[in-house]
């Protein structure tokens, strides 16, 4: 990866490896108004490559509102109005130049509850790599689609019933379709909006176990409520209060030792 | 479990005493709501049944049709005077056909008969137009003019009408055997029957039909006497004096059986006279009058005469009109639905046009009649009576529905889908015709075919365009003069003659079979397309 080496040494603690300092995602300044409304107040944030960055805080905190800037989703809501820049491997995503649509490919996107197309567990997979041009060829597509899938650790599951249609599996084996349907088009990113609240601890578990396999490869960043499951899989942590980002550092240090008395109230449990 | 047992005065009830009262009630309450359901479903069943058994009872005389099988030498003298073998001409000569009708039946009927009223009773069992059919199939082989052929021919409106049971309330009785006669067929003749009690059948017919008329009409009998037959001028204990009607002109003999028609109309009250109606049941007698299939219903235009007159254009001309409704009404209302559900940002301008929408969904139709004459023909100089501005103003009139409907249908696809296709890098364009649209396609085929239906049924604003006028060709294509179904429906439901009754509710069995198809083709294809995911 090609990511722009920046010196964040007072916010962030050193490191254990060096690949880790890389910044894939580095948010400057980051206004978001929904109408009039103001959602997320002046946030810098710089979000390390190949590591899993969760964003915790109360319910209504602004966590899905920034998420969604790093993809600019917020694009298709109307009244959404982002400011602040947005550098990717150096480039500014906010710019004119950049096509968001090609932004997308590059930074994939998990939602809350599964959303599967209503087509064939295949035809989700190779919607993305279709659109893109990404495999030339029936053969070639194939095999697009089975890695997503065993990366995703689905493949074992589904590969007698490629043509069922994705909705026919279950909860969890369909918020994977989706991991796989984001990983099909080769990201850079993966965003996950709170992948597991409609699911099972069992299926929990397995994705978690899904994103540290997928931390190797891909910049992750999600957004949790379960703050086990933030100390589980994370390596850095943010911690948003009111629009606001009151913390942000090593996982570890986040919840052993927080700056912020806030912080520290959330994470025992005392609101949120 | 270590939870204590319950104690007795606690078994077996889950609340306090108010609880169930409230409980009750509740129950009631639902039980009340569920038969004011019934009830709503109740009256609409027995409305559409009604509806249904009221004009399958009316149009059930029309789908069968009386026909005169004749045979007939055609011959090149009348049917061709020219003898150039001009189709056109042939076709044309009517007169020509007609005569050869009428002295086959005045051959068989009237032989040497001069009166001309008397024949003119003859002829009238059948319109002139009668032998158009016959003329059209001359001019297409005029090979066979010279031969002999076999034709039928479609009895006019009354007659057809007396035999399915109309003009007249009537009663057959057997009279058995006659005895004596006397008299001439000239001068009437005295016949005295075997059997007092069929006599008395025949009297007491005559009695009830004569209580039940009002004013000074008198009921009728005609009797038949083997292969003729009289009308009933008086009856004397057995003894009844009758005057020759018609048939075989030949004095009856002593033991040959009778039978009688008694009819509550006198013949000045009913459509169809007493020598026509002899003439009929001998036609009848011989096989030579049968009840067919009345193809002519969907084969035939309209005609001025309803045993003519069929649905033909009418049907082309509704499927013309449709064909330049879809094309219009469809591809624009999808788009446009499209457009503003999913591309078009939200402010005044599309507030405005919403509103517009929905209120032209609600204009009524003679509005978009009017729009239509002042736009398409007096200002674009477009035809009167052609299915393209008939299909132009009905598509804009469907327009409105089809948007609405389409834009609903996109509203339901969950925002997840659009949010899962953006997700994976898809252009908002992309997002919406590879995953919302198709997901919304069985809405917006719902809708499409709902506001064509409504189309399909549309008079009024047709009627301001001209397509009303009298069509006997079936069109050819879209700026061909033609009118459509309903406007038929209205006017044949304005024609004087009864028999107009029955071929009305038939033409609005026709509409209903291509509603009933096309809310067909909209289920299936629904199917299809949702089987899909
Ligand atoms: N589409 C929208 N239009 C207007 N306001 C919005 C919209 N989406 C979110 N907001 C507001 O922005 C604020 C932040 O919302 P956001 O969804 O980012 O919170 P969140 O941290 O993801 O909450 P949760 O944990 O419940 O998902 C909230 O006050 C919310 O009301
Ligand atoms: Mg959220």
């Amino acid at each position: 990866m090609d990511g722009n080496v920046e010196d964040f040494t007072e916010t962030r603690p050193k490191q254990a490896h060096t690949m880790s300092e890389m910044i894939k995602v580095d948010c400057r300044n980051i206004d978001v108004f929904y109408g009039d409304k103001q959602a997320i107040y002046d946030i810098s944030l710089a979000i390390q490559d190949r590591a899993v960055t969760s964003f915790i805080g109360p319910s209504g905190c602004g966590k899905s509102t920034f998420l969604r800037c790093i993809n600019r989703m917020n694009d298709t809501i109307e009244t959404a109005k982002v400011s602040g820049q947005i550098y990717m491997d150096g480039a500014d995503i906010n710019d004119h130049s950049i096509d968001p649509v090609l932004l997308r490919s590059r930074v994939g996107m998990v939602f809350q509850k599964p959303n599967p197309f209503p087509k064939s567990i295949y035809d989700n997979i190779a919607y993305g790599p279709r659109i893109h041009g990404l495999a030339s060829g029936k053969q070639e597509l194939d095999e697009v689609v089975e890695s997503a899938l065993r990366k995703a650790g689905l493949w074992d599951e589904v590969k007698d019933r490629l043509q069922a249609p994705g909705t026919s599996l279950s909860g969890g084996q369909q918020q994977r379709l989706c991991i796989a349907r984001a990983i099909a088009v080769s990201p850079e990113v993966i965003l996950m909006d709170e992948p597991c609240s409609a699911l099972d601890p069992i299926a929990t578990a397995r994705i978690e176990e899904l994103i540290d396999e997928l931390r190797e490869r891909y910049c992750i960043v999600i957004v949790t409520h379960s703050m086990q499951q933030a100390a589980r899989v994370s390596q850095r942590t943010a911690f948003f209060h009111l629009g606001k980002l009151i913390e942000y550092g090593d996982t570890e240090q986040i919840f052993t030792n927080p700056v912020d008395s806030k912080t520290q109230d959330y994470i025992t449990g005392r609101y949120g | 479990m270590n939870s204590p047992a319950p104690s007795p005065s606690e078994k077996g009830s889950f609340g306090s005493a108010a609880a169930m009262k409230r409980l009750k009630q509740r129950h009631r309450a639902e039980m009340r709501f569920k038969l004011y359901g019934q009830l709503a479903i109740g009256i609409a069943i027995v409305a559409l049944v009604t509806l249904l058994i009221s004009i399958f009872g009316q149009a059930s005389s029309a789908f069968s049709r009386n026909v005169l099988t004749f045979d007939v030498r055609l011959d090149a003298e009348q049917v061709d005077p020219s003898g150039e073998r001009d189709p056109e001409a042939i076709a044309r000569n009517v007169s020509g056909f007609n005569l050869l009708l009428q002295d086959n039946l005045a051959e068989d009927f009237l032989p040497g008969e001069t009166d001309r009223a008397r024949l003119r009773e003859l002829y009238g069992m059948f319109t002139r137009l009668a032998v158009l059919p016959i003329a059209r199939k001359t001019a297409e082989n005029p090979e066979i003019i010279g031969t002999g052929q076999e034709f039928r021919v479609a009895l006019a409106d009354d007659i057809d009408l007396y035999l399915k049971g109309g003009v007249s309330e009537r009663k057959s009785l057997k009279l058995g055997e006659i005895q004596d006669v006397t008299g001439t067929l000239d001068d009437g003749i005295d016949v005295t029957f075997a059997d007092m009690k069929a006599v008395e059948d025949l009297r007491s017919a005559l009695e009830t039909f004569r209580e039940r008329s009002e004013g000074d009409n008198q009921p009728a009998a005609l009797i038949q006497l083997g292969e003729t037959w009289f009308r009933l001028q008086d009856i004397d204990g057995r003894t009844a004096s009758l005057t020759y009607l018609a048939g075989a002109s030949t004095m009856p003999a002593a033991g040959t059986n009778a039978s009688t028609l008694v009819l509550e109309q006198s013949e000045e009250n009913r459509t169809v006279s007493d020598r026509q109606i002899a003439w009929t049941m001998l036609l009848k007698e011989d096989g030579r009058v049968k009840s067919v299939f009345n193809t002519s219903l969907f084969s035939h235009s309209d005609s001025t005469y309803p045993e003519l007159a069929g649905t033909a254009a009418a049907v082309v001309g509704s499927l013309w009109t449709m064909l330049v409704t879809a094309l219009l009404a469809i591809p624009v209302g999808i788009f446009a639905a499209v457009y503003l559900e999913e591309f078009a940002t939200k402010n005044r301008m599309t507030d405005l046009i919403e509103v517009n929408i929905n209120n032209l969904a609600a204009v009524p139709s003679i509005v978009f009649g009017l729009l239509g004459a002042a736009v398409f023909i007096n200002f674009l100089g477009l035809p009167r009576s052609v299915p393209l501005v008939g299909g132009l103003v009905l598509g804009l009139l469907v327009l409105p529905t089809v948007i609405i409907a389409s834009r609903a249908a996109l509203k339901a696809v969950p925002p997840s889908i659009r949010d899962a296709a953006l997700g994976v890098g898809a252009s908002q364009t992309q997002a919406v015709f590879h995953h919302v649209v198709p997901l919304a396609a069985p809405g917006i085929l719902t809708g499409s075919i709902i506001g064509m239906a409504r189309a399909l049924g549309e008079t009024a604003p047709l009627l301001l365009i001209g397509m009303v006028a009298f069509v006997a060709e079936v069109p050819d294509g879209p700026t061909d003069e033609s009118t459509v179904l309903p406007v038929l429906i209205y006017k044949w439901s304005t024609g004087a003659e009864r028999a107009w009754e029955p071929q009305t509710a038939a033409a609005i069995i026709v509409l209903l079979v291509f509603l009933v198809l096309m809310n067909l083709i909209a289920i299936i294809l629904r199917r299809r397309f949702e089987r899909r995911w």
